[in-house]
């Protein structure tokens, strides 16, 4: 279980998060949403220890992250997966080594039992016998799915996708989401996904947040928000740029 | 406070402040040996074997130049067979080790801040960070012990490169009787020298890796914040080379002659 309570964070000037409260079930595949720049990502980062906020707390199965150092934090760090908006993969590295990296930093593990697991993950994203390419001469959704066995090759209690279609052909981002709810259902993990795509939201959560004005404006399963005719839910779902319009 | 914060001199306090902690945290990474041995070696390749040519060059003209302007001002005064002692001690104490830290600051210092840089502003950091691995354990260890193991090597290569040289401009170019050369450079030249040269080098490989790794780990967003960690990795690491070199020589002159070496 996840919680954030009373949190904020600003950089420099800038106020970010204003007194967001959350709390993520186990189990639960939360969808937060919002508008571009609003603070989801540093939402996000905060329930994984990569921000430290300003004031309030993060808590992860009852333990308080927000104060722990980075040693600290890594014990805390195994029970996540975390999938980047651009893969974030060590381009250094082949595909095979990307998605062993945290098998082999484990150290725990034989060699056949990581080639083993590494194919397993990549047969579960669809890109079987790609072990041995660059990042670089894969394509933006074949790099989003290695990200996500590796985020997955671990078997994670929880995983976090940070706007996982945003770039990608609706097929590719189709593709995405069905992977999402494999992994949701096969794992059986807690899924956060942060995204700005509504069809995207709708199918992968089972609960929805906005962030709104820096605070989850409103949060409930995806058919009351996409019924809801709250004018700032409607602005958003329906994509209007002028308030106004949603009240017609 | 923050205004003091805001002046360079507070820029400068607080870049010190935090390599301090960067250097506390990876030195007690190395005694926890949570490095990879496989990184340490790729790094001790990539800064050791790789600076071959730049080191060997450097070393060699040094080493020759050195001993031409020595001879030009001491035949003047009849004392040319005393010039490969000069070159000597000076290569060994403190040409070899800082002009070695110098191109090697150029050379690795550069490429660590661009390297761990790029992976800064595409968020690998960060997914270390989520694949539970310290950034301080598999990035900056390797690549200190690789520096403070090559450094000293690299050293040792000028030295003797950088003799060699000038022996052969000395006896074969400006015609100096290679017995007495020989015979003076050994009286005047200690293992003292050596080890100075030896314990500054390892010192300055601290400081390439130290500044290149945090230069690195704190480069600021795009292409422009890496281009500018990389070019303050080199400035800032030769500059303290530069400076630590004259505290060195004071500090291991003196504790040599406490020793008696």
């Amino acid at each position: 279980m996840i919680e954030t309570r009373a949190l904020v964070k600003s950089f420099g000037p800038q106020l970010i998060l204003d007194g967001v409260d959350l709390r993520i079930e186990s189990g639960e595949s939360v969808v937060i949403i919002g508008r571009s720049g609003g603070g989801k990502s540093v939402l996000l980062k905060h329930l994984i220890g990569l921000l430290q906020p300003d004031s309030g707390s993060v808590t992860v199965d009852g333990e308080e992250i927000s104060r722990m150092n980075e040693r600290q934090l890594l014990r805390v760090r195994e029970k996540f997966g975390m999938v980047f908006q651009g893969a974030a993969l060590f381009d250094s590295m082949t595909v095979a080594e990307n998605v062993a990296f945290p098998l082999e930093r484990k150290g725990k593990y034989t060699a056949a039992e990581i080639d083993q697991r590494v194919s397993a993950a990549l047969d579960m994203v669809d890109l079987p016998g790609t072990q041995k390419k660059k990042p670089a001469e894969l394509s933006g959704g074949m790099r989003k799915r290695v990200g996500l066995a590796r985020a997955i090759v671990y078997e994670p209690q929880i995983v976090i996708y940070d706007e996982p279609t945003t770039g990608l052909d609706p097929i590719m981002s189709d593709c995405i989401d069905q992977l999402i709810i494999r992994v949701r259902d096969q794992l059986k993990v807690t899924s956060v996904v942060v995204t700005h795509d509504m069809r995207s939201a709708r199918r992968v959560g089972n609960h929805v947040m906005l962030l709104h004005e820096r605070k989850i404006y409103v949060h409930g399963t995806p058919e009351e928000i996409f019924s809801s005719q709250d004018p700032i839910v409607r602005q958003f779902i329906d994509g209007v740029a002028d308030l106004k319009e949603t009240l017609i | 406070m923050n205004f003091l914060a805001s002046t360079w001199v507070g820029v400068w306090l607080i870049g010190l402040g935090r390599i301090a902690v960067l250097s506390r945290e990876a030195i007690a990474s190395c005694l926890t040996f949570k490095f990879s041995r496989r990184d340490l070696f790729y790094q001790i390749y990539f800064i050791g074997i790789k600076s071959q040519s730049v080191v060997i060059v450097t070393g060699a003209f040094t080493g020759m130049v050195l001993a031409a302007q020595t001879y030009f001002q001491f035949h003047k005064i009849k004392m040319d067979t005393a010039t490969l002692a000069v070159v000597s001690v000076s290569m060994c104490s403190e040409l070899g080790p800082v002009l070695t830290a110098l191109m090697v600051a150029g050379r690795v210092g550069a490429a660590i801040a661009a390297e761990i840089g790029t992976m800064k502003v595409t968020e690998q950091i960060d997914a270390l960070r989520t694949l539970a691995t310290h950034p301080v354990d598999y990035l900056v260890v390797p690549r200190l012990m690789a520096a403070n193991i090559a450094l000293p090597l690299l050293t040792v290569e000028a030295m003797f490169i950088g003799i060699t040289a000038s022996y052969v401009v000395a006896v074969f170019l400006l015609g100096i009787d290679p017995a007495y050369a020989w015979w003076n450079m050994l009286k005047y030249s200690t293992i003292a020298d050596v080890m100075i040269g030896l314990v500054k080098s390892f010192i300055y490989g601290g400081i390439v890796a130290l500044v290149g790794c945090y230069k690195g780990l704190s480069c600021g967003n795009g292409a422009e914040g890496v281009g500018k960690a990389t070019t303050e990795a080199v400035v800032y690491a030769s500059i303290c080379i530069l400076i630590t070199n004259f505290f060195l020589t004071i500090t291991l002159q003196r504790l040599c002659v406490i020793l008696g070496l």
